[in-house]
């Protein structure tokens, strides 16, 4: 009897354990996958988008300098300290800010919220890259020429007064509304590529780290394939080279412009995507012994790398651009001079404009008067001097530029490919931000499998997306580009910091380290986490404060059909409510959480001594 | 005899000129941009291709209604220049001193503008007829868009692998519940012959999230207290 009791006692801890090892944590196949992961959702549409913008604004090749400063003194040691905690911890956002300290709840749960708001309106680039992909497969490309009007006669009057891209753009991907207060109604098309947009991204996180480590194979590295494509191609391009020489030419004098450091911070901070708890969760699946120095280490210099690489091919589609619109320029100066004065063909020529205007100012002087006007002064240094970034760089410049080239259908599928890869990397961090807390909780994950969560999450983020498929849509999608994520996050990886130094301590933390990676932690590490990088933080803070307050009321860019232009106009109060609530739900939820844990423990110290 | 000749001619020509001038009345401008449409392939304009424009004016009209006799004598240009650029008019077949009115000739250009590219292997761009708006081509619309079609595809792929990958993951769910409640059904019974090493069955060492060595994580009372 004795026997069969140590049997069944045996067998009962068996089973116990068994259920604590069926339920114990995921991991990534092999570290490759982690790397992969992290940067596939670091390298994103803003190193596409933002940094040649960046680049172009303050000095060209100058700004290299500022950047690579700031990527040793914050981008890294950041980076670094997010991935040790979420493999020290190995729980999502919320767990392992928990952990930490427990007043520090509210930090997982901001770095949660802004990461559903990062989801909300970021998948509406994929749909619209969906879009462009699909229309891609027609000869000739439908943003290539204006469609006509209603009597045949002519182009389209809105067509005619921009380009056929912008018009494209704004008429038929987005058909926007004159100001954010006319809201139109939802499109049926852009919602069904945003449907499918979040079909796609459901797919890649249906089975957690299962799917997502095979997925992020792709989507870190097509996007490489296809940069090193539109480089050869870009670089042998007629023109490219202006592009490239114009935009490398460092301007020195732009480094004592505070603006460069402060973009160059900024850029480094955003584009390595601290702060949203996704490095967190990529790095809780890893195995505990996993080397995240070397890993960080990589995964910054990449991603900088990267900015770079794309770059060099955007200036030098730059360069073609504004080099075939010079010559377009040029040459329709030339056809009015000829048909005004019945010049022979080919007496103009490029070379010899300048002379020959003059020439037919003394020859003809009246009618050349009339002709005035109409003449406009080309210049290729206009052409290069517009600067454009986000969407209008990757959907309306790129696009232009691509349907100048031949082949373009193989060019124009292969780019919107790379976006969609680009996009869908960084979605696959924004969920994994958000689901690790929700399967990390034993409230939710019991109840629910994870298929379930994921779909629920998924649901609820494409009927809120819906929005932005609306006819003001993209005015909505610009309230959340610009206001969602930007102070909460520093504000939230402020905290983090101070609290990995201070509140948890350097040196605890240094032995954990040790203990993960088996090496000392440098000096370097320890004074960038305690004193400089929250410095930086810091003062980027009051900066961005500062610059809201200066400059009054917020405003926006609205198209304008009639004109064919961008105009700026104010937001409506109801709008800038929006945008106070979007940076208090998130902010607020630190105090919060610590006063929430504050009440708890009150209560729970009440009711255990009312007890005893 | 002679002197009438001459008279005639000269009075003919005059009054040729002054039906054929610089915006005369139903006269119209023609640009061509050979050297454009061409490169190097361009022919010169001269006596020849001038003949052949009367020509297919006169064709023109012609056809567009049965009743005119239009002669390539009744085509008339003026003003040639370098750009190649002229004028014309086509006068009336039965009155020599009378010009077809414009309207009629545009409609009729317009119906056959076709084939007056043609002859000069040129387009509606390179041969303008400046008063003349061409109707430009619809573009081919294919009856379903083509972007629906790929959109289709793509998203029928789609769910067919997150269908797929429901059901896998349900019936793998489904699997090891039945071997679990199997297990726990026969170690009720005190029957279970499983292997046992430590107060772990081995089978579930074979997973591989299960690399948490149970046994150490538990707790120490199964060992004797010194």
């Amino acid at each position: 009897k004795h026997l069969q009791e140590r049997r069944q006692d045996g067998a009962a801890e068996g089973s116990a354990r068994q259920q604590e090892m069926e339920k114990s944590r995921p991991l990534w196949d092999n570290p490759v996958q982690f790397v992969f992961a992290c940067i596939s959702y670091a390298v994103g549409l803003g190193n596409v988008w933002r940094f040649p913008y960046l680049c172009q604004m303050y000095g060209g090749g100058g700004f290299l300098i500022p950047y690579f400063i700031m990527l040793i003194v914050e981008g890294m040691p950041l980076l670094y300290m997010e991935l040790a905690v979420g493999q020290r911890m190995r729980q999502g956002s919320i767990g392992a800010w928990k952990i930490i300290s427990p007043y520090l709840c509210g930090v997982g749960v901001a770095s949660v919220v802004v990461s559903f708001f990062l989801s909300m309106y970021y998948n509406v680039i994929n749909a619209w890259a969906f879009w462009y992909l699909f229309h891609s497969f027609q000869d000739p490309l439908p943003w290539a020429t204006c469609p006509l009007n209603s009597n045949r006669t002519g182009y389209e009057e809105e067509c005619e007064k921009t380009s056929s891209t912008q018009y494209f753009w704004y008429r038929q991907t987005l058909n926007i509304s004159p100001s954010l207060e006319v809201s139109g109604a939802v499109q049926w098309e852009q919602a069904l590529c945003l449907t499918l947009a979040w079909l796609v991204v459901y797919l890649c996180i249906l089975r957690g780290t299962e799917s997502t480590g095979k997925v992020v194979y792709v989507t870190a590295s097509l996007p490489y394939c296809v940069l090193i494509i539109y480089l050869i191609r870009g670089l042998t391009l007629h023109g490219a080279v202006n592009g490239l020489i114009y935009m490398f030419t460092p301007k020195l004098e732009q480094l004592s412009n505070p603006k460069t450091w402060i973009s160059a911070a900024t850029q480094i901070f955003f584009s390595l995507g601290l702060g949203f708890g996704s490095l967190i969760a990529f790095a809780s699946y890893n195995e505990p012994s996993n080397n995240c120095e070397r890993h960080a280490i990589i995964v910054s210099l990449i991603n900088s790398a990267t900015s770079i690489f794309a770059s060099i091919v955007t200036f030098s589609i730059y360069g073609f651009k504004a080099t075939f619109n010079y010559e377009s320029c040029i040459n329709k100066v030339i056809l009015l001079l000829l048909n005004a004065f019945d010049l022979e063909e080919g007496s103009l020529t490029a070379d010899n404009l300048n002379e020959m205007k003059d020439y037919l100012m003394a020859t003809h002087p009246q009618e050349y008067a009339q002709l005035l006007p109409q003449l406009k002064n080309c210049s290729l240094e206009a052409e290069l001097d517009t600067a454009v970034q986000g969407t209008g760089l990757a959907f309306i410049v790129y696009s232009e530029a691509i349907k100048n080239m031949e082949v373009s259908q193989l060019y124009s599928v292969l780019y919107f490919v790379m976006l969609l890869m680009l996009g869908i990397g960084s979605m696959l961090g924004n969920t994994a931000a958000i689901l690790t807390p929700l399967t990390d909780s034993k409230v939710i994950a019991t109840r629910f499998p994870k298929e379930v969560i994921s779909g629920v999450v998924c649901f609820i983020n494409c009927i809120i997306g819906l929005i932005f498929t609306m006819e003001a849509g993209n005015y909505w999608f610009d309230i959340f580009n610009d206001y969602a994520a930007t102070l909460s996050l520093l504000l939230i990886v402020l905290v983090e910091t101070i609290a990995v130094c201070y509140i948890y301590g350097l040196r605890r933390f240094e032995k954990d380290l040790h203990t993960m990676i088996g090496r000392k932690l440098n000096w370097y590490w320890k004074v960038m986490w305690a004193f400089a990088s929250p410095l930086l933080i810091i003062s980027l803070f009051i900066f961005y404060l500062t610059d809201y307050i200066l400059t009054g009321t917020l405003q926006y860019q609205a198209w304008d059909g009639t004109q064919g232009q961008l105009v700026t106009k104010d937001y409506p109060g109801y709008a800038l409510a929006v945008i106070g609530l979007l940076v208090a739900s998130s902010t607020m939820c630190i105090p919060l959480g610590a006063l929430v844990t504050f009440v708890r423990k009150r209560l729970k110290r009440e009711r255990v001594s009312t007890v005893a | 005899m002679l002197q009438v000749l001459l008279l005639t001619f000269s009075v003919v020509t005059v009054a040729h000129a002054e039906l054929c001038k610089p915006d005369a009345q139903n006269a119209f401008k023609v640009r061509l941009s050979i050297k454009t449409a061409l490169g190097d392939n361009a022919y010169a304009w001269d006596a020849n291709e001038e003949y052949l424009f009367k020509a297919m004016v006169a064709f023109t009209m012609r056809r567009y209604s049965t009743k005119t006799t239009t002669q390539i004598s009744n085509v008339l240009l003026c003003n040639v220049t370098d750009r190649v650029s002229f004028w014309f008019v086509v006068t009336d077949s039965s009155k020599n001193t009378t010009t077809v009115p414009g309207s009629e000739v545009e409609a009729a250009i317009r119906m056959n503008r076709n084939r007056i590219n043609n002859a000069f292997l040129l387009s509606d761009k390179t041969l303008q007829f400046l008063k003349i708006s061409s109707t430009l081509a619809p573009p081919v619309e294919p009856s379903t868009p083509v972007w629906l079609i790929v959109f289709g595809v793509v998203l029928c792929l789609i769910v067919a692998a997150i269908v797929f990958l429901v059901v896998a993951g349900i019936q793998q769910r489904k699997k090891k519940n039945k071997e679990s409640t199997e297990r726990e059904n026969l170690e009720e019974k005190g029957e279970v012959t499983i292997t046992i090493e430590n107060g772990i069955p081995c089978e579930t060492l074979d997973l591989k999230a299960g690399h948490i060595n149970g046994v150490f994580s538990a707790d120490d009372e199964r060992f004797t207290s010194l």
